[in-house]
């Protein structure tokens, strides 16, 4: 039996939780200090597979910025994220973009896109 | 002489959402004042995920939480005026502005929403010794540099602030390939929301230094070198404690000032504390018929209550300039008690009040098992408990109608108790 202590970051609330490892047999996760099942999903999954939402920016022409602001369309396992950097340093864009348009499918092969968060 | 309704100062969150609801609520003649380029304000350049969890269910970027309300502005053919600012108000509602199409402009309104939000403090006001060498921002102009702009502010960085700014700007930095060598914070504890410091700092093992301060800048054209030490209990260097950073850039983080400057020539009454206007529960300012809200009121953690705070003060001038705003009696006050730093609003008339009433504040420490107390002279009104209180999270305490109702005396406190162990 092992516990770990955590932040939530599922929102801005930041709950403090404790997460218990149980090992006899299969392992179990036991969440507490959470105020909503989201917490609990967020505890189990930073024990097992931790993932985070990528937000960064991309070159774009014709347009009156230089950078457009894109995210990923979900949460990507921790240790993608500096290829996800990467994935987006070669990307080249021409205005006009509306947001949600998707400017890379099927990132690094993770079923997640790259989408726009704002119409430039 | 333009004439309008109402009109609004400034068209990022606050503004936006405080027009929109103008409009739901009847009123139709607005204008909005914009002195960027573009509508939504610093949510422009907030390109992180986090927003939107209370106002529309889901976890939005800064751009998409801005572009939901400038659609709906446009939908509801509210006008605007980009690239204008705003000189000058007066008591008597005339606004003063100028732009590079219209010149000068003089606009009689009945009713003027404040939405000016804040800005950065800078070097100059925290006095950080050192040279005065290149390489020094905001953490704020950084941020709009590198995600808007597209220059790179630097390769090997120290932030000094462990505000939300500071926190995010680490990790950005990181993912754009620079150096974070780590975040000084002078207080104990820091002023960020914790789940930036999971996700922003420990993420990408970036140190914060705690109880930390700078107390030398070198180099001469571009900053060399960062000198930072511990600090004691009067937040004074302790020798010995010196550490050295060679890095060519440092962000300040260092705390987010109400821009009043309008206000004060309005003759509006500011609070020593928020550093924005006084309000009543409409979010009504000293004077009659001029509102506000958002980051001038006072600084917010979560645009959602931004947006939530701006609705307040849109419904409540759409009332005022159809006549439906209450304001003979003498409003109840509210103070803070020990532990707690200010509570917006400052002022009461029960008469305008629904159903109920949120009471925000902050803390003015770290505290762990304690209760908001909530008292009508020695009469308590409501107690809440908390596991976790810090003064960079902001509390709320909803007061219903028939509590605020029983008030007796000419103002309620909300202090701070800390549980028996």
């Amino acid at each position: 039996m092992m516990k770990t202590s955590m932040v939530c970051i599922a929102c801005p609330l930041g709950c403090k939780m404790e997460v218990e490892t149980i090992t006899n047999g299969n392992t179990r996760y036991i969440v507490t200090g959470n105020k909503c099942p989201r917490g609990e999903k967020y505890g189990v999954k930073e024990m097992t597979n931790p993932t985070r939402m990528v937000t960064s920016t991309v070159k774009i022409k014709n347009a009156h910025l230089s950078r457009l602001p894109v995210r990923t369309s979900d949460a990507i396992p921790k240790d993608k994220i500096f290829e996800c950097m990467k994935e987006l340093e070669a990307v080249q864009l021409d205005g006009p973009i509306k947001v949600g348009d998707v400017i890379i499918k099927n990132l690094l092969g993770l079923e997640i896109d790259v989408i726009a968060t704002r119409s430039m | 002489m333009e004439k309008y309704d109402i009109v609004v100062i400034g068209g990022g969150p606050a503004g936006l959402a405080a027009a929109i609801e103008a409009k739901e609520n009847g009123a139709s003649n607005i204008l909005i004042i914009e002195r960027d380029r573009e509508l939504g304000g610093i949510l422009q350049q907030c390109i992180h995920n986090g927003f939107g969890l209370h106002v529309f269910k889901e976890e939005l970027t800064g751009p998409e939480y801005a572009e939901r309300f400038i659609c709906e502005l446009k939908k509801q053919g509210i006008r605007y005026k980009l690239d204008t600012m705003v000189l000058d108000i007066t008591e008597d509602k005339k606004v003063m502005a100028i732009n590079t199409v219209d010149g000068l402009i003089e606009i009689e309104a009945k009713a003027i929403v404040l939405a000016m939000g804040c800005r950065e403090r800078t070097r100059g006001a925290i006095n950080i010794p050192g040279t005065r060498a290149a390489g020094i921002f905001t953490a704020g102009t950084a941020q709009r540099f590198i995600n808007m702009e597209g220059y790179m502010v630097g390769k090997n960085v120290l932030i000094l602030g462990s505000g939300d700014i500071g926190l995010i700007m680490a990790r950005r930095m990181t993912l754009e390939g620079a150096r974070v060598h780590g975040v000084v914070e002078i207080m104990p504890y820091s002023g960020g929301l914790t789940r930036n410091i999971v996700q922003c700092l420990e993420d990408y093992q970036i140190p914060l230094y705690l109880s930390h301060t700078i107390i030398d800048i070198k180099g001469r054209d571009r900053i060399e070198e960062v000198i930072i030490a511990q600090v004691d209990e009067n937040r004074r260097p302790i020798d010995g404690t010196e550490e050295s950073f060679k890095c060519d850039t440092l962000l300040l983080s260092v705390g987010l000032i109400p821009e009043n400057e309008l206000s004060k020539s309005a003759g509006i009454k500011i609070d020593p504390i928020t550093g924005g206007p006084i309000v009543n529960e409409s979010m009504e300012t000293s004077v009659e018929g001029i509102f506000a809200c958002g980051n001038v009121v006072h600084v917010h953690d979560l645009v959602d209550w931004v947006t939530e705070e701006s609705r307040k003060a849109g419904k409540n001038a759409s009332a005022y300039v159809q006549d439906r705003l209450i304001r003979e009696k003498k409003p109840i006050s509210t103070s803070a008690g020990k532990g707690v730093r200010y509570i917006v609003p400052q002022k009461i008339r029960l008469e305008n009040v629904e159903k109920n009433l949120d009471l925000m504040l902050r803390v003015d420490n770290v505290y762990h098992r304690a209760k908001l107390v909530v008292k009508d002279n020695d009469k308590i009104i409501k107690v809440i408990k908390k596991n976790h209180l810090a003064p960079g999270e902001m509390e709320s305490i909803t007061l219903n109608l028939e509590d605020l109702e029983r008030v007796v005396g000419k103002e309620i406190t909300v202090a701070l108790q800390q549980e028996e162990v």
